[in-house]
């Protein structure tokens, strides 16, 4: 998958904390400090492992471990190549934050059934890392697979009606993408004998249109469920019934970051930008994203609960990446990519500070925030600085991101797709700065005695929040690592 | 020595045990247990053993008393029948050890003819398996269905009624198999496999060929419980006590499907006899009808015993569409799904009926709590539902997999969308389950009634084996692949893409 494969350890290695400590949480069930201590632990070694490669990946040098053979011929295996290291560092780096934050959440909401939660998020992390470093598109099946399955009992934690309801629709809608994915990967096999993930590409000039056609469809819909496409993004909302945590970390960051993850790994390295362009396929990929945006703006602008608001905004800021890597340019692929780790760690900090005003608060609803500002400023400046990233406004690195992206739409003269990122840029500021006036600038009397959440709370999303505006000020690796796999997607039609 | 003589011992040692539990039982009734666990344990080793020697030397070819076939009967091992017979008496052997504990209060002071049924039913499927002779197969096929219906007649309540219409419909369709056989007979004057191999293909245009293979896979067909002929299934597999469908569920329609694939392609040799009639394209559809039509018949139940009754049906139809594709992946498929679903619905009957017995009742209501209760067996329970519905890396998936590729090969996008199809009805109907067994119903703001206190975990006798299928799901699943380079590869017919 570009530059030079050394056969090593590492992306193995990269998958034995989270599995290590999906096997001593259920063990330690009787001792809460020692199964959260297996939390914390296995999401610092991973992140450990996962970050000493990336230097490594930026520079071109691709480690890879093979394991088992899944079926003769079409191996286990895992590949740390640059845009594979951009979605295993976001989702382990913030998987060390989110433990400290779930700690304090569930123990601050005296929350049922802790150990499964736990381990399911063990077994999430897992997967994502595994979706992340996959080889083949068997391999990201497998992985892909074990995520569904390990974040729908987050989903249904609750176990109230309409938890256990969400966790249906959940499973209907990624079971049903997973059986297209898996169709679409059969296929492959068939038609051209391999699965691998290659840069550039497997898809030869062999394949008639009119397969092609029915094949692209089937990876969209395989991938483009979890990437929250419209019109197949219903679930997202409704998953916003599970715990915080979860929403902050599965369902802004590794989850749907998977599957536009997967968007991205299939577009570039199996159908290969050259097919696609001859196809003008492309635009219609871009086209799909634009509404997207567009659309789950304007659906933003009308939720009252704030969580059901930050899934629409996910689902419209998904399709960033999605639009930018289909433009085909080398700024739209590197603004791409950049997005998945801008946009991941965004969001996550308005989620932790979603969470950490139910915590302190019980309210849930963007009408019950005024005030609360004056009450819990730290969060709520957090939130401003955030929310202000998303919509592209500096310090914070939505800017950079919509920066590269714009180019990309220029380079590949695409300006109404340019109009597209502006317009959705006003409809944020339209959602977002009406919830951050009240919290700062409206009296209520409903917010008397509110004070800031715990430590274990805070800590993480002011953190999480520095970093946004970090990777803005100085975005250094994670602009190099998607450099280098812009390089590798594209590094066939560059001139 | 011994070992020469692998093939008549596969059935002959579950058959000697079986006659040795009534004197023994006569004497001492704690010894029956043991020694019909034991004697599933020894039968099993010797699968593997057989395994082991096929893979080495090749087929082995056993001709009782040094009759020289076709006048004698001959018993064969290849490929095909080593790895059904290790599936078979692997599962079968983990069967009898469960069946102890489980068979409890049913069968108390009977247990000698208990335990020598459940024997007779191993030794006849074994011989089902390692025979090459089709009158033979008959005779073990009768075996095996009589013991059959008396082990599901020892239950109360509906139990008998249920062993009666399986009697009608299993005589029924044994007579349709003989009747086939018959027919078969009078054409070529012989019943020895290899012998008919030969004779079939000059009349390859023949009605009469025609029809006696309808017979035949009709005949099979009911004894697999292939829809719609799987009238008989649903109230045997819900209303026998709960140690023989853990037995005669995972393993007994196995063996008839072993037996529809021998004939078809070692006696048949589907390519070259039977021109008349597109039979693998039909069978090939009926296993995608039996597919849907057995999932959405288990979405509706809210017994977990018929629930998996019906999900039997539903996963028979996925190997009779391996079996009707007739390529080579598909053929894969369809023989690692013997095995994978062999696995899997023992798991799942083994742990419906350890929790009837811990929980108080067979409904999926009374599963409630399942999973503070019984952590280990609600485990192998997700293990097998995930297997069911066909998720990597367990070992249903892999079987998932080479029919799917079997069908997109064989240019039959509808029967790959059937396959897809079946898994997502798996994941309606298992995921019911899964629902009532890990997740306790709730109000808004409610942190939920209090769990009850203590385990109540099955007892060690049925835990184990309930484990052992549990992690075999995930072993063979991660090992597919020497499996399947190693031995499927050579048991799909030479001469197959």
């Amino acid at each position: 998958m570009g530059g030079e494969v050394v056969e090593a350890w590492g992306p193995g290695l990269a998958l034995v904390p989270s599995l290590a400590a999906a096997a001593l949480i259920p063990l330690s069930a009787r001792a809460p400090a020692l199964r959260e201590a297996w939390s914390l632990l296995a999401s610092v070694a991973q992140a450990a492992v996962v970050l000493s490669m990336v230097p490594g990946a930026a520079a071109g040098v691709v480690l890879e471990t093979t394991l088992v053979e899944l079926a003769p011929g079409v191996p286990l295996v895992l590949r740390a190549d640059a845009l594979g290291c951009v979605f295993a560092a976001l989702a382990s780096g913030l998987w060390v934050l989110t433990t400290v934050y779930s700690i304090g959440y569930v123990r601050g909401l005296h929350e049922h059934a802790q150990t499964r939660y736990f381990f399911c998020f063990a077994l999430s992390l897992f997967a994502a890392v595994g979706v992340a470093f996959a080889g083949n598109l068997l391999t990201f099946f497998l992985f892909y697979e074990i995520l569904t399955l390990a974040t729908y009992p987050l989903v249904a934690h609750k176990e109230t009606p309409a938890a256990v309801q969400a966790g249906r629709m959940y499973l209907a809608y990624t079971l049903t993408a997973g059986v297209a994915l898996l169709a679409a990967t059969a296929w492959l096999q068939i038609l051209v004998g391999t699965v691998e993930f290659r840069p550039g590409g497997i898809l030869g000039e062999a394949v008639p249109p009119a397969t092609l056609w029915p094949l692209l469809g089937l990876f969209v819909l395989g991938v483009g469920v979890k990437a929250a496409l419209m019109p197949l993004h219903s679930w997202l909302p409704v998953a916003m019934i599970a715990p915080t945590p979860v929403s902050a970390l599965l369902h802004a960051v590794a989850v749907v970051k998977a599957g536009v993850f997967g968007v991205v790994r299939v577009l570039g390295y199996v159908v290969g930008p050259e097919l696609l362009g001859g196809l003008g396929a492309w635009s219609a990929v871009a086209w799909l994203a634009a509404a997207t945006i567009l659309a789950g703006s304007l659906l933003a602008l009308a939720q009252d609960n704030l969580k059901r608001l930050l899934a629409f905004s996910t689902v419209s800021q998904l399709s960033y990446v999605v639009l930018g890597v289909a433009l085909g340019t080398p700024s739209g692929v590197v603004g791409g990519i950049q997005h998945i780790v801008n946009h991941g760690v965004t969001k996550i900090t308005l989620f932790f500070c979603a969470g950490a005003i139910y915590v302190a608060t019980g309210k849930e609803r963007v009408s019950q925030l005024a005030g609360i500002g004056r009450r819990m400023p730290v969060t709520m400046g957090v939130f401003a600085v955030a929310a202000l990233g998303l919509a592209g406004l500096p310090p914070a690195s939505g800017f950079l991101s919509k920066w590269y992206l714009i180019r990309g739409a220029l380079e590949a003269g695409q300006w109404p797709f340019v109009l597209v990122w502006l317009a959705s840029s006003l409809l944020n500021l339209a959602y977002f700065l009406p919830i951050i006036i009240s919290a700062f600038f409206r009296r209520s009397g409903e917010a008397e005695g509110v004070t800031e959440a715990p430590a274990t709370l805070l800590v993480p999303l002011v953190v999480t929040g520095a970093a946004s505006v970090l990777l803005g000020v100085a975005p250094g690796a994670f602009l190099s690592l998607a450099s280098r796999a812009a390089h590798d997607i594209l590094g066939g039609i560059l001139p | 020595m011994l070992l020469d003589h692998l093939p008549p011992l596969l059935p002959v040692v579950p058959l000697l045990a079986a006659l040795l539990l009534p004197p023994v039982g006569a004497v001492r009734r704690g010894l029956v247990h043991p020694l019909a666990a034991g004697a599933g344990a020894a039968t099993a080793i010797l699968a593997l053993l057989a395994l082991r020697r096929v893979l080495a030397e090749g087929v082995i070819h056993y001709h009782v008393g040094g009759w020289e076939p076709p006048w004698g009967i001959e018993l064969v091992l290849d490929h095909l029948s080593a790895f059904t017979a290790v599936a078979v008496s692997g599962v079968g052997a983990l069967a009898l050890l469960y069946a102890g504990p489980a068979a409890g209060a049913e069968v108390r002071g009977r247990e000698a003819s208990f335990f020598g049924l459940a024997l007779l039913l191993l030794a006849s499927l074994l011989g089902m398996i390692v025979t090459g002779d089709l009158f033979n197969l008959f005779v073990f096929l009768e075996v095996a269905s009589i013991s059959s219906y008396a082990l599901v007649a020892t239950g109360d309540g509906r139990a008998p009624l249920a062993a009666f219409r399986y009697i009608v419909l299993g005589t029924v369709g044994a007579s349709l198999y003989l009747l086939g056989v018959g027919h078969l007979y009078l054409m070529t004057g012989t019943l020895n496999m290899a012998d008919l191999a030969d004779r079939l293909p000059a009349l390859a245009s023949s009605r009469v060929l025609a029809v006696a293979v309808g017979f035949l896979v009709i005949g099979l067909g009911i004894k697999m419980g292939l829809f719609p002929l799987h009238g008989w299934l649903p109230d045997a597999y819900t209303y026998a006590p709960p140690a023989v469908t853990a037995l005669i569920a995972p393993i007994a329609t196995k063996a008839a499907a072993y037996a529809l694939a021998r004939i078809l392609f070692s006696v048949l040799g589907v390519h070259r006899a039977l021109t008349e009639v597109p039979l693998m394209t039909l069978l090939a559809w009926a296993g995608a009808v039996a597919i849907v039509a057995g999932g959405v018949l288990a979405i509706r139940q809210n017994d977990l015993r018929r629930l998996l009754a019906y999900s039997s049906v539903s996963q028979m139809g996925y190997i009779v569409l391996g079996i009707g594709l007739a390529n080579r992946p598909a053929l894969i498929g369809a023989y690692l799904h013997i095995l994978n679903h062999a696995m899997m619905k023992g798991c799942l009957f083994f742990a419906a009926g350890a929790a009837a017995a811990r929980l108080g009742g067979p409904a999926l209501a009374d599963l409630r709590w399942m999973h503070r209760r019984m952590p280990l067996t609600t485990a192998c329970v997700i293990v097998a539902a995930l297997s069911m519905i066909g998720v990597p890396p367990t070992g249903g998936f892999f079987s998932k997999w080479y029919l799917l590729v079997g069908a997109v090969e064989g240019g039959q996008p509808v029967l790959a969308g059937v396959i897809l199809v079946g898994g997502l009805l798996a994941a309606v109907y298992m995921f019911r389950v899964l629902e009532h067994a890990c997740l306790v119903r709730r109000e808004e703001g409610d942190h939920g009634p209090a769990p009850p206190s203590g385990r109540s975990e099955a007892s060690p006798g049925m835990l184990v084996p309930l484990l052992a299928l549990g992690l075999g799901i995930l072993a063979v699943g991660i090992w597919n692949a020497p499996i399947v380079s190693g031995v499927l590869r050579f048991a799909a017919p030479a001469g197959l893409r």
